[in-house]
């Protein structure tokens, strides 16, 4: 099975190059080092998503509303800085890691102690967060002639060719991956969906494990939000609506299995590059960026046929949400 | 992961405390549906007037035509999010029809049509290919919409003719609009449908033990296959109804509905695990949105925070069973 998961991501890699060759016979330039690290920073808030996401999806529950979080947290952050400019950056950081693990924490919570599935829970929480945002700006903008110079300009400040928006995206990508492989969290993550029974049998409690991938979904959502809005240098009530679809869309595409407990952070990784690569080319190759959204949508759905061709080998599922369910009630 | 069923509990006699349990549901919601009813009268003095509570339906008569196919659809144990996509492709096919001289029948036709083929698409993946629903139609519904994009762009569709407005805007008697008798008609018909047929049995039974149903001899991926026909088919009447009513087709038209849709379904009694529920719990939560939507728009509540109310809703009415369920079998923790 692990040999198949490599292939995948060999496989995922050699369909970016493709791409990227292709695009660039098109377009000469577009495979320039230069012009690949663009991509990449601009793919980095959603690398940093979908990783958060792949936690989550992990332990076969969904977060939808990390956009809602990122639209909040960076509304919340972006009107502080112009209220108290004198607040130094890294405390803006931490409070935006802060709202949005509280964010994250309250759709944990609704899993774990209520037992609510995920997907309702978020579905909720994703218009509650996207409304709290417009109340508290009262549906107003934080232009950049408002935000501090360092608030704006540090994530653009290009560091051995990479801005540090980009490195952000690595560090985060590195830190996952140690907590992935190497940590307890991590294993627990795989456990608790992979076979929640035998989790629990293992001493895993599969709720906690939950709550958790939430929080760091959340935080995650949370720091995005800083990044988005210092990125794009304004904030407003809809900044990254329909972001948690392409989330989602890069998991799925990395290989990470809605069912839980099959997924990689390579996976993940190459499934935002993927979408990055084709939302940078379209315009580069004379294609209407309307077109992006349907793009994504097909990708996502043959994403999802791929992926049960591969699990399918390992035999049939029958019922395969029932186990969940059992869980729940077992747990209520 | 095993493929051998778990031990799942199922009533074998839908007995007493059960269906109790059911009706103290819908008796519950009735009540709320009263006393926001009550509260509004007194909140807004426009509120009691006959033309303004037949203004109030459109609030809620294109979303609940949904949520009755929703209904079906959750009590089998599936879902579509794609709905409101599918709104935004069947207006937009519309409306491309329009701009050539298509007449109202065909325009109709066209919209319903559309609807179904999405409800196909998505049955053929779900049903055919075993693929898991939210997955699957969370695609579809990028991908409808998507297509909505490519066609429109920043651009809209209007000039449909005059005689489609009826859909959206006429009325068959007195106050009761077109949207509100296909309602209560179409409320009766899937009512029937779910509780007086065979093929709601097999809705109830898919949804309760797949797997039972399944060894019963239902055939389960046909039945679910349907529910997404009847889906699409829902759907794309909503679409003639708001496309009929705003006279002009955005890609953005009915985003976010399929949030709505759910929640109505949701608040109307049916279990979100699918296996329970009915078609009149959801009548009267269609009736809960939209008084509550109305009310806050009397008092002149932005959209967006409605919607805060909205998720809230969805939150607190599925906590609530739960909670009272645990407490009652005395395991609060």
């Amino acid at each position: 099975m692990n040999r198949i998961l490599k292939n995948r991501e060999i496989l995922l890699f050699g369909i970016i190059a493709i791409l990227v060759a292709g695009f660039s016979s098109r377009a000469p330039g577009f495979a320039s080092p230069k012009n690949l690290a663009g991509i990449f920073n601009d793919t980095s808030i959603l690398i940093i998503l979908a990783l958060g996401q792949m936690a989550v999806i992990l332990t076969k529950s969904i977060d939808l509303s990390v956009a809602a979080n990122l639209a909040f947290t960076g509304m919340a952050v972006a009107m502080l800085n112009a209220a108290h400019p004198e607040l130094p950056l890294a405390l803006l950081i931490v409070i935006a890691l802060g709202i949005g693990s509280i964010l994250g924490a309250i759709n944990g919570l609704l899993v774990w102690k209520i037992g609510i599935p995920p997907i309702v829970v978020t579905l909720g929480t994703l218009t509650i967060y996207r409304g709290m945002a417009f109340v508290l700006s009262g549906g107003g903008w934080v232009n950049a002639h408002q935000m501090t110079p360092v608030f704006l300009n540090t994530p653009r400040h290009v560091f051995l060719g990479l801005p540090i928006l980009g490195w952000a995206a690595v560090a985060i990508v590195i830190l996952v991956y140690i907590m992935m492989v190497s940590t307890f969290f991590g294993r627990a993550l795989y456990a608790s969906g992979g076979n929640p029974t035998a989790a629990v049998y293992a001493g895993i409690d599969v709720g906690r494990t939950r709550f958790f991938a939430f929080v760091l979904s959340g935080a995650l959502a949370g720091l995005c939000g800083y990044l988005w809005v210092s990125r794009y240098a304004v904030a407003y009530v809809d900044i990254a609506a329909g972001f948690e679809l392409d989330s989602i869309a890069a998991c799925v595409i990395g290989g990470i299995s809605t069912l839980g407990g099959i997924g990689t952070v390579a996976g993940t990784v190459l499934g935002a590059l993927f979408l990055g690569v084709i939302k940078n080319a379209l315009p580069v190759i004379d294609i209407s960026p309307f077109w992006q959204m349907a793009i994504s949508g097909a990708v996502i759905i043959l994403a999802v046929i791929f992926n049960a061709r591969a699990e399918k080998r390992r035999g049939r599922i029958i019922l395969r949400d029932k186990a969940a369910k059992t869980y729940s009630e077992a747990t209520a | 992961m095993s493929a051998v069923p778990e031990k799942r509990p199922i009533p074998d006699r839908l007995g007493t405390s059960f269906t109790r349990a059911l009706a103290s549901w819908e008796v519950l919601l009735l009540g709320v549906a009263i006393a926001i009813f009550i509260a509004n009268s007194f909140a807004s003095p426009y509120f009691l007037n006959a033309w303004n509570l037949s203004d109030a339906t459109f609030n809620f008569t294109e979303k609940a035509l949904i949520a009755f196919a929703m209904a079906l659809l959750i009590i089998s144990g599936e879902i579509d999010l794609s709905v409101a996509a599918i709104i935004a492709l069947a207006s937009t096919a519309m409306g491309a029809a329009a701009q050539i001289g298509i007449g109202t029948p065909g325009l109709v036709c066209i919209g319903i049509s559309v609807g179904l083929l999405c409800g196909a698409f998505n049955g053929l993946l779900v049903a055919g290919l075993g693929l898991p629903s939210i997955v699957v139609t969370i695609g579809t519904m990028s991908l409808f919409r998507g297509i909505s994009y490519i066609v429109l762009g920043d651009q809209a569709y209007g000039n449909y003719p005059e005689s489609f407005a009826y859909f959206g805007q006429g009325y068959v008697f007195w106050v009761f609009s077109f949207e509100f008798v296909l309602f209560a008609v179409s409320a009766v018909l899937f009512a029937i449908l779910l509780h007086a047929t065979s093929f709601g049995r097999r809705v109830y039974a898919i949804g309760n033990n797949a797997f039972a149903a399944r060894f019963s001899g239902i055939p389960v991926e046909r039945v679910k296959f349907i529910l997404f026909l009847l889906t699409g088919l829902m759907s794309g009447i909503a679409a003639v109804c708001l496309t009929s009513r705003l006279g002009s087709t955005r890609p953005s038209i009915a985003q976010g509905w399929e949030l709505e849709v759910v929640t109505m379904v949701v608040l109307g009694g049916v279990s979100i695990l699918g296996g329970s529920g009915t078609i009149g719990g959801v009548v009267i939560a269609a009736f809960v949105m939209g008084l509550v939507t109305f009310g806050l728009g009397l008092l002149n509540v932005p959209g967006i925070v409605m919607s805060i109310f909205i998720g809230l809703l969805l939150i607190i009415t599925i906590s609530l069973p739960i909670l009272i369920r645990r407490i009652k079998s005395g395991n609060p923790a």
